[in-house]
């Protein structure tokens, strides 16, 4: 899939509690989320993200708690796919699961606000203000056959149906 | 024979029933307890519900326990632990903890021996890998693997690569496994073992107890790693012999086994150890620390990394006939109320008010920044939990000092970052 949006930019080591912090995980519902959404980050970020936008980082993203309201918190924010150097286990494991694009890639290129084009089948990146571009890795080919399912419950439907084996 | 395995290896091979399996491999293991909490079940038993199934796939492998807000700490979190304790209704689970039997969840479920060596075990929590303490394969997942693993008891998971640390000599005094695992973290860094599997190893660990080992295994994720595993031996015997209400294995690494690493380190020059603002990996030792002159507002003894008995023994053997400092607060939290009832027989808990401290029943707390000792703008705490993230445990403007039970003490009394051997 081919997605384009302007980038949200931060560091390393943003922690779950960053992106969701733990005084509002008494709800977990879409609403909530969204108006919480990376707020010990950038305070800001829940009144600017738009729907398409992206959000790149350093290492280590989404380190921490197991909590899946992190990336669902991103995921229903309207942010498609996140582009870290690296990502926490647990986090890339959800996002997956959920349906959250990861991608791998080199983001020292990338500042807030410019403009990407993304194709996540290819894992290229276009950087469009700049005119540059990065490759991300691969997806391994399990992750990527769970995310064409539409996540680890359409996964799991789809079993049932089979008849539980 | 097939080549050496490691203990993880091992674990993960007779769980997913493979012949042979190699680091990198996805396989879909079989698994002895599915854990979720009252943070991170009810998305599970939403999705759960999605998937359409009539049944868990067996009500006495499921764990529900509510700690994160409880006794609730508000509407929504009472409508929250309302969706665990239904669900825990409708399908008869066995191992669901009302609050009073309640504790956090990784000091109780060893306590009661429902996880135990040689099982594989996917939490919703991320301090699930303290089970590996026990000779366990234990991992964090998220609430939609959880859902699945209520539904199918299997789950995906991917075979790790090892990382062996070996601690060798015996620890000075006041140093525990706080201490060694805080120093390894600031030595790999908290991406240092991401996505693979620490197994702890070596001498030091004949000098401690089964609880160093959970603290140890239990920050193993703030290190990045999927597990921390601990080879099994007389000491965990006899800490599972009287608990286990069924069979277990002890698991072994082969000789031979790979390791993507192996580091050594010297645990006689070791000192304690604090893990600076926001970070477990920014760890200094405690002479360094206490030299710095950093006021504290707040000391908390408790948590899945240092909520048990022998934490708060030693932290009562610091406070014993001390006040703590004025203007400075001291909350201790047993982890489970059989440790509550403990420290109230052996009289800790009169040592701990007695020196000014509160002492709140067993709950998580304020470790996350949930309840029960929130910071307020431009504190700073000194806690026996395990992270340091920014606003972790209140305000973004707050910070948090992760320490042992006895340095944490030891800091309350004088109201500044210090260790045990100031006090006495």
């Amino acid at each position: 899939m081919i997605f384009s949006g302007k980038v949200f930019k931060f560091g390393d080591n943003i922690d779950t509690d960053a992106i969701i912090p733990a005084r509002y995980l008494n709800d977990s519902s879409d609403e909530n989320l969204i108006k919480h959404c990376m707020e010990d980050a950038d305070e800001s970020f829940p009144s600017k993200v738009s729907k398409g936008d992206f959000i790149a980082a350093g290492n280590n993203f989404g380190c921490g708690s197991s909590r899946e309201h992190a990336p669902r918190a991103i995921k229903v924010s309207g942010v498609p796919v996140v582009i870290a150097k690296s990502f926490a286990r647990i986090f890339y494991r959800n996002a997956f699961n959920i349906g959250l694009f990861i991608l791998e890639a080199d983001t020292d290129g990338m500042d807030n606000g410019d403009m990407l084009e993304i194709d996540t089948d290819t894992g290229e990146i276009k950087n469009k203000t700049k005119n540059t571009s990065v490759k991300a890795k691969p997806i391994p080919k399990f992750m990527s056959e769970l995310v064409n399912a539409g996540g680890l419950i359409a996964y799991a439907k789809k079993k049932i149906k089979e008849g539980r084996k | 024979m097939g080549r050496p395995l490691t203990i993880t290896e091992k674990i993960i091979q007779n769980h997913a029933g493979n012949e042979t399996i190699a680091p990198g491999d996805i396989v879909n293991a079989r698994v002895d307890i599915a854990l979720g909490n009252d943070i991170t079940a009810p998305i599970a038993i939403k999705e759960f519900e999605a998937i359409g199934t009539s049944h868990v796939f067996d009500r006495k492998k499921i764990a529900l326990v509510p700690d994160h807000f409880v006794p609730n700490k508000d509407i929504l979190s009472a409508k929250q632990a309302k969706m665990l304790r239904e669900f825990a209704k409708k399908f008869d689970i066995e191992n669901y903890f009302e609050c009073g039997e309640a504790g956090v969840e990784h000091a109780l479920l060893p306590e009661k021996g429902i996880v135990l060596p040689g099982d594989l075990v996917v939490g919703a929590d991320s301090h699930t890998c303290t089970y590996g303490a026990l000779g366990a394969f234990a991992t964090g997942v998220g609430s939609t693997d959880l859902a699945y693993a209520f539904a199918f008891g299997e789950l995906w998971l991917k075979v790790p690569e090892s990382i062996k640390v070996i601690f060798e000599g015996k620890p000075k005094k006041w140093v525990s496994g706080k201490d060694l695992v805080l120093y390894l973290i600031g030595q790999i860094g908290v991406e240092g073992a991401n996505y693979m599997a620490l197994e702890f190893a070596g001498s030091t660990f004949k000098h401690l107890g089964m609880s160093d080992r959970f603290t140890i295994s239990n920050m193993a994720i703030e290190a990045g790693a999927k597990s921390g595993i601990f080879e099994p031996d007389e000491i965990t015997e006899d800490y599972v012999k009287n608990r286990a209400k069924r069979d277990y294995t002890f698991y072994k690494s082969d000789e031979g086994a790979e390791y993507a690493k192996v580091l050594k380190f010297d645990a006689e020059s070791i000192n304690p150890q604090v893990a600076f603002p926001h970070l477990p990996e920014n760890s200094i030792d405690i002479n360094e620390a206490s030299a710095k002159n950093i006021k504290i507002d707040q000391s908390v003894i408790g948590s899945c990394t240092n909520g048990r008995i022998e934490d708060l023994r030693i932290a009562a053997g610091v406070l014993r006939g001390k006040k703590i400092a004025k203007y400075s607060r001291l909350i201790v939290i047993p982890a489970t109320p059989d440790i509550y009832r403990m420290a109230e027989k052996e009289g800790l808990i009169d040592i701990f008010m007695d020196a000014g401290a509160v002492v709140s029943t067993p709950t998580c707390g304020p470790c996350l920044g949930g309840y029960m000792g929130i910071l307020a703008d431009g504190e700073r705490a000194i806690s026996s939990t395990n992270r340091n993230f920014k606003g972790r445990m209140g305000d973004v403007t707050s910070e948090v000092y992760l320490a042992n039970p006895a340095v944490c003490a030891a800091s309350a009394i004088l109201g500044k970052i210090a260790g045990p051997d100031e006090v006495s």
